[in-house]
């Protein structure tokens, strides 16, 4: 099963759930699609690593064939192109390699060449199989990192974590795309709420199944759960603000790997979030 | 020779415009006959790469100076692989800085900052 | 006009937080929340009126008109973002489609044309104080122009202001590049995590492509003393001003969700953030 974990805000715990879960389960994959900021592999510090560069297509021109028609230049939505003194300048960071500048050249003077923007490293970590997805700095999508290793996923795993990117745009579209499950991680704060919405309607909107855990909550009124409630929404559990918590995470150490009353608790939680995924499979295959 | 500056508005007596990608319009300017066109900047509609389409436009006006506040890298290098020269505006006013350039007391732009990758600006 | 931009690398550090705080200590007349993402900053700064509200264009996107569609497969084949799909009827994935025009050129039949396309919403108030805001339609990709016209129309509003304080994004992205633009210093917000010192170095580098100043102050400073130590010993071994330190408080979050700046009770976070504050702006104006 793949089970994506979001949040809408920054900092509610995406990456303390799914590399908690993820080191408790038997056997079990970690995909981090946050490429701007990776962290899980922090966590897991993973070895036997494999790297392989992911790179996109981007135009060039063969001088002889070009003759200053523009056509391409006009075409491209994205203003990648410009036609300066008789040569073609082309602006990889601007281009979106849609490919349509070679396609309708008409003196099939274009060609496309590959030009990297990140990489992928996988890994291994106990019983844990983690895949990293990098963006370079400077590069402005990582929509193809991401693409790239989700279509990598290996099915025989039991369980699949995806880690995924703060906020409800492009890149956090891509990495639930393909989910069997939504985990949403809320912080008891007025903020953490307002963004709570805002990935509640992403996953209603692609029809997922979802479940919220509630994390740092502390003592009186929490307002994500309201929400929940309010909401219908179903929470998986509760995850207590504590200190003891807060300095093995923030010292990039696996709470359940560390602690054995961390790891009771995040292998309840992975029990009820394993008998949700299977009862949203049986009545919507 | 024929200089180009950004714009806010159609007049001589507008304010430089603090953006040359966005900018909404471009003074081409005759420093010998002294006449004035303003043309429209297409790009500052752009989703992206604003500054590329409007060194484009530059360009294609066929000018051999720019006079602007700043400029980003991928629009400079537009404009200096057609060897128009970019210089640093010094205030608001169109004509001051046209008379400085005159005088020769305008100074080449130095500082272009790193590009908006398309997606912003401003 | 000088632009004061406020970020993180990492989310959840506390970048609204601060900045909210900061805009009400400087009493700044004009403020945006560039956010666009995830805009949280309205919900501490309330505003006494209504917004005037504008719809924001993004990449235009492709519809194919069924009628005239012959099913020859070019788009679909032609597509680099596999957003057409071939079912009863070709249609285009709305959120995968970036607007790239290929499908509508390479069609014989004229039937895939593109659509001007709804991606965000600006808000703008514009009182006494100017705030600037917006909201990315989920699922858009162009937040970067939408952090654009989010400052360029709180300057248009805002043209005699001295300060405006500005609230960021997470990550190193399109909308952190469009927002670094333009702003004459950056404060840095770390989080003393080996996660959140690992995304405050990437944010370092991205903002050191743009010639502004760059200030590092560190929140809730006393959840780790050790990596605290770890991100002041950085600023000092790369020579970056170092603009204090904020504790941990649960009045803070206390304040935050009664829809408060913890500068509007009297709060250990609240004092703290002050400090903090006088030292950004003396490195501001230096």
């Amino acid at each position: 099963m793949k089970i994506a974990v979001l949040s809408g805000k920054g900092g509610t715990g995406k990456t303390l759930v799914s590399v908690n879960l993820a080191s408790v389960a038997k056997e079990a994959v970690y995909i981090d699609c946050d490429v701007e900021e990776p962290n899980g592999h922090l966590f897991f510090k993973p070895e036997d690593i494999e790297s392989k560069d992911i790179s996109v297509r981007i135009p060039f021109a063969d001088v002889d064939r070009c003759n200053g028609c523009r056509k391409c230049v006009d075409f491209c939505k994205f203003n990648a192109l410009a036609y300066i003194s008789n040569k073609l300048i082309v602006f990889d960071e601007v281009c979106h390699s849609c490919g349509g500048c070679t396609l309708f050249c008409p003196e099939k003077a274009l060609s496309e060449k590959e030009k990297i923007i990140g990489k992928v490293q996988k890994g291994v970590s106990g019983n844990v199989t983690i895949i990293t997805g990098i963006l370079n700095i400077g590069e402005v999508s990582g929509v193809p990192i991401i693409k790239t290793i989700l279509n990598s996923i290996n099915e025989d795993k039991e369980f699949t974590f995806i880690d995924c990117p703060p906020g409800s745009a492009c890149t956090v579209m891509e990495s639930i795309k393909d989910a069997d499950y939504c985990i949403m991680v809320a912080e008891p704060t007025l903020f953490g709420v307002h963004n709570l919405n805002m990935v509640y309607k992403l996953v209603s909107l692609f029809d997922k199944p979802h479940g919220v855990v509630l994390n740092k909550c502390l003592e009186g009124e929490n307002p994500a759960e309201k929400f929940c409630i309010e909401k219908g929404i179903k929470v998986l559990g509760k995850i207590p603000f504590e200190s003891e918590l807060g300095i093995l995470n923030s010292d990039a150490l696996i709470a359940a790997r560390e602690n054995e009353k961390y790891r009771d608790m995040f292998f309840s939680l992975l029990q009820i979030v394993t008998k949700e995924v299977q009862h949203e499979t049986i009545i919507n295959p | 020779m024929k200089i180009a500056i950004p714009v806010d508005d159609k007049s001589m007596e507008t304010s430089v415009c603090q953006s040359f990608g966005r900018t909404p319009y471009f003074l081409i300017y005759d420093t010998e006959s002294k006449e004035s066109l303003f043309i429209d900047n297409s790009a500052a509609a752009s989703q992206g790469g604003a500054g590329i389409k409007a060194a484009q436009t530059i360009v294609d006006n066929n000018v051999s100076a720019l006079l602007t506040p700043r400029c980003g890298e991928n629009a400079a290098d537009v404009i200096k692989a057609a060897d128009i020269k970019i210089y640093k505006t010094f205030n608001d006013s169109i004509m001051d800085n046209i008379n400085a350039l005159n005088d020769g007391k305008l100074s080449l732009l130095v500082d272009i900052h790193a590009g908006f990758h398309g997606h912003g600006g401003n | 006009m000088k632009q004061l931009l406020i970020l993180s690398g990492k989310g959840g550090t506390g970048k609204t937080t601060i900045a909210s705080a900061f805009i009400k200590l400087s009493d700044a007349k004009a403020y945006a929340d560039c956010d666009v993402d995830a805009p949280n900053l309205h919900l501490v700064m309330h505003q006494p009126s209504e917004p005037e509200m504008t719809d924001y264009y993004g990449l235009p996107k492709a519809e194919i008109n069924p009628d005239s569609c012959v099913k020859c497969d070019l788009c679909r084949q032609n597509c680099r973002f596999d957003a057409i799909n071939a079912g009863a009827e070709y249609k285009v994935d709305y959120y995968a489609c970036e607007g790239c025009g290929v499908c509508e050129a390479v069609c014989p039949a004229g039937a895939v044309f593109l659509k001007p396309a709804v991606a965000g919403e600006l808000m703008l108030h514009a009182g006494d104080k100017v705030f600037s805001t917006a909201e990315l339609t989920m699922g858009s990709g162009t937040s970067g122009k939408l952090v654009a016209e989010v400052k360029k129309q709180m300057k248009a509003a805002a043209q005699d202001i001295d300060l405006a304080i500005i609230d960021g994004s997470p990550g190193i992205g399109c909308p952190v590049i469009a927002s670094l633009s333009g702003a004459d210093m950056v404060l840095i917000v770390a989080e003393p995590s080996i996660s959140g010192i690992s995304d405050m170095e990437r944010i370092i580098k991205t903002a050191e492509k743009f010639q502004t100043k760059v200030a590092v102050c560190i929140n809730k400073y006393d959840t780790n003393i050790e990596n605290t130590e770890k991100i002041r010993s950085f600023c000092q071994k790369y020579e970056l001003p170092f603009a204090g330190v904020i504790p941990f408080d649960p009045d803070a979050i206390k304040a935050i969700n009664n829809a408060q700046s913890i500068i509007d009770i009297d709060c250990a976070a609240g004092r703290a953030a002050k400090e903090v504050f006088n030292t950004t702006i003396k490195i501001l104006n230096a």
